[in-house]
């Protein structure tokens, strides 16, 4: 007996019940693409966390004023333009690339009785666009000369830009804050919301109009220092310390009066928000797999069990053992693989549709594992039913039920 | 070799045990000449059935010996018993036993498969072995196409293709009608007549004056020999 022959019976016995086989290979495309899908959807979500803070950039410093420190309440010194000038000095502190002073308050915000809150009217420089990765959607960003002549323009976050203009273009139109008419001159491209923050929610002006306007000549709320890349982030970090420190007067030993923050520190914070995504993930996974893995043996055990006759009919004509065997192992081979081929073909190309909001990224070993499982399942549970049943007498077999 | 093709000594069979044991043989002894046409009657449930089943390599006895060709099949081990039924025996069921959604011809193919015969000459000889039932114009057809008669015939045709020295047949006739049946019994006796050893199981007289010796099993025994 050759193995041409086997083949031949194995694809016949494929061949023979249409539907059941049909059955089976949908068992296990199922099996394979809702492991390949639920982990693209886990993975997706995940990834989008991830960039959205990553997109807050990683060579940030954020310096903010140190509140309520005793020793300090009545020597204390509010952050200054001046502070933010010295920070950006070329030779004290060559790896800072730039340093935003930005002075920022609630405000009010009306166009043709629309009116809006916006948490966050932001006077600084244009620095702080690259600083902050925002990218200008439709129209201009304000530019130096503009903060030198302190002009009304502002530009919009994407959120507020929505919300006051439904409808019509914000750019050259004038809207109200705080009753103050402003100029829009840009709105920015959308950054999506991390976390729990949404970080379209803003608009932002030149920081002499806001100081004008709506804050005065008081402290600064922050001072957002670039760092000239993400390797530099320590070396200006130590940089602006000392800088500030000898503004400040602070000895060593002495608690500063201002608190400085890196986008890493902040990002380690969240490294817990991704933690728990890379827990749920395997929890899903492991779901998945758990599922697709009782379809398919499910269906394997009903199909090897409706053939036991079959099998005692061949070991009546003298069919030997392993012969027998070898049919129904290739038999459920042919089914798995093809099965597990349709399924990561459907997985993958469901994957590149946006499910619940939540555009799937496929994880590369996902596939393969999703892949080997169901087949090694499939695989199993055809053919070890099969070589029971081969070893059975043949009339137990027959008589099998 | 000269001697019996078939010989029996105190063959037993039990199902099950304790106090649902059936003693379906109890040492019940025969003997089968070579080119015998030997036809076994009894009440239902005497035990026939399990004889064959046993003659013919499908379940193995309790206790007793069964020698073929004057050797013990308890020495065979699982390929050479394969091999024996696969060779030797030609096994007709009661109730047909062809494999469903295979055509008639691919049944019949299936022992000169396992036996390794090449693909021409297993045709040719599935085709010849139809011919013989009167069924070749329906070599394509699945089982469930089939009447019951052309299943038996067909199941016929299975066990005869591979020329085995011995046919088994279990009621070959039982679900038949009377033209279906002397179509059959035509077939077992041209098989005989060309020197094969033919054992069938039946419970018609007119079918048992087919075969040249008759026997009664009662309770698992051989009660007594007709002639
Ligand atoms: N697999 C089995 N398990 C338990 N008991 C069995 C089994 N097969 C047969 N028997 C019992 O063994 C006895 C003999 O059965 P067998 O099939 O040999 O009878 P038979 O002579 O062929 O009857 P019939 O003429 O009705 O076909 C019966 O009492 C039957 O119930
Ligand atoms: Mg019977």
């Amino acid at each position: 007996m050759r193995l041409l022959e086997i083949g031949v019976f194995a694809v016949r016995g494929v061949t023979a019940n249409k539907l059941r086989s049909t059955l089976t290979t949908l068992g296990i495309l199922i099996g394979v693409a809702s492991v390949i899908l639920l982990i693209a959807v886990g993975n997706g979500a995940s990834t989008a966390v991830q960039q959205s803070i990553a997109g807050l950039g990683t060579n940030i410093l954020t310096i903010s004023p140190q509140r309520g420190t005793p020793q300090s309440a009545s020597s204390a010194k509010p952050l200054t333009v001046a502070d933010a000038t010295a920070l950006a000095d070329r030779t004290e502190a060559p790896d800072v690339k730039s340093a935003s002073p930005v002075s920022s308050v609630a405000a009010t915000a009306s166009f043709q009785g629309t009116s809006y809150s916006v948490p966050q009217f932001v006077g600084t420089d244009p620095a702080y666009f690259e600083t902050t990765n925002s990218a200008v959607a439709n129209g201009n960003l304000f530019t130096a000369d503009d903060v030198l002549q302190a002009r009304k323009v502002v530009v919009l976050g994407a959120t507020v830009a929505t919300s006051l203009f439904p409808s019509t273009d914000p750019v050259g139109n004038a809207v109200l804050v705080n009753n103050i008419p402003f100029t829009v001159i840009g709105v920015l491209a959308t950054k999506g919301s991390s976390g729990l923050q949404d970080s379209d929610d803003l608009a932002v002006s030149p920081l002499t109009t806001v100081q004008n306007a709506l804050t005065g000549y008081g402290g600064l709320t922050q001072i957002v220092v670039q760092a000239t890349s993400a390797d530099s982030l320590p070396a200006a970090q130590a940089q602006a310390t000392t800088i500030l420190n000898g503004r400040h007067r602070i000895g060593a030993g002495q608690t500063a009066d201002y608190r400085m923050l890196s986008q890493e520190q902040l990002l380690t914070a969240r490294t817990a928000t991704t933690d728990t995504f890379t827990v749920l993930l395997a929890s899903v996974a492991a779901i998945s797999l758990l599922v697709g893995g009782i379809g398919i043996t499910n269906i394997m055990l009903v199909t090897v069990t409706e053939r036991i006759r079959e099998i005692g009919i061949r070991k009546a004509v003298g069919a030997p053992k392993s012969t027998i065997l070898g049919q129904f192992l290739l038999e459920a081979t042919m089914l798995s693989l093809f099965g597990g081929a349709l399924g990561v073909a459907a997985g993958v190309i469901g994957s590149q549709f946006t499910i619940a909001g939540i555009k799937p990224v496929v994880v590369p070993s996902s596939v393969l594992l999703a892949f080997a499982v169901s087949a090694l399942i499939g695989l199993f549970f055809g053919s070890y039913p099969a070589s029971r049943a081969a070893s059975l007498r043949p009339i137990e077999a027959l008589r099998h039920e | 070799m000269s001697g019996p093709v078939i010989e029996v000594r105190d063959l037993r069979k039990t199902y099950g045990s304790g106090d649902t044991a059936v003693h379906a043989l109890r040492g019940l002894n025969l003997t089968v000449g070579r080119g015998e046409y030997l036809a076994i009657m009894g009440a239902s449930g005497s035990g026939k059935s399990t004889l064959l089943n046993i003659l013919g390599c499908l379940d193995v006895p309790t206790s007793g010996s069964y020698l073929l060709d004057g050797i013990d099949t308890a020495e065979f081990d699982e390929s050479r018993l394969s091999l024996l039924r696969n060779r030797k025996i030609g096994f007709v069921f009661q109730s047909f036993n062809l494999i469903p959604r295979t055509t008639a011809l691919a049944n019949v193919e299936l022992p000169l498969v396992y036996a390794g015969v090449k693909r021409a000459e297993r045709r040719e000889r599935a085709h010849a072995a139809l011919e013989l039932v009167g069924l070749l114009d329906r070599a394509h057809h699945a089982p469930n196409e089939l009447s019951g008669g052309q299943q038996q015939r067909v199941a016929i045709a299975r066990a005869l293709v591979t020329s085995p020295a011995m046919v088994l047949a279990d009621e070959p006739t039982g679900n038949l009608d009377t033209a279906s049946s002397r179509e059959v019994l035509g077939i077992l006796d041209r098989l005989n007549a060309i020197g094969r050893t033919v054992v069938l199981i039946t419970h018609e007289d007119e079918v048992a004056e087919h075969a040249s010796r008759t026997v009664r099993v009662v309770d698992g025994q051989v009660a007594e020999v007709l002639v």
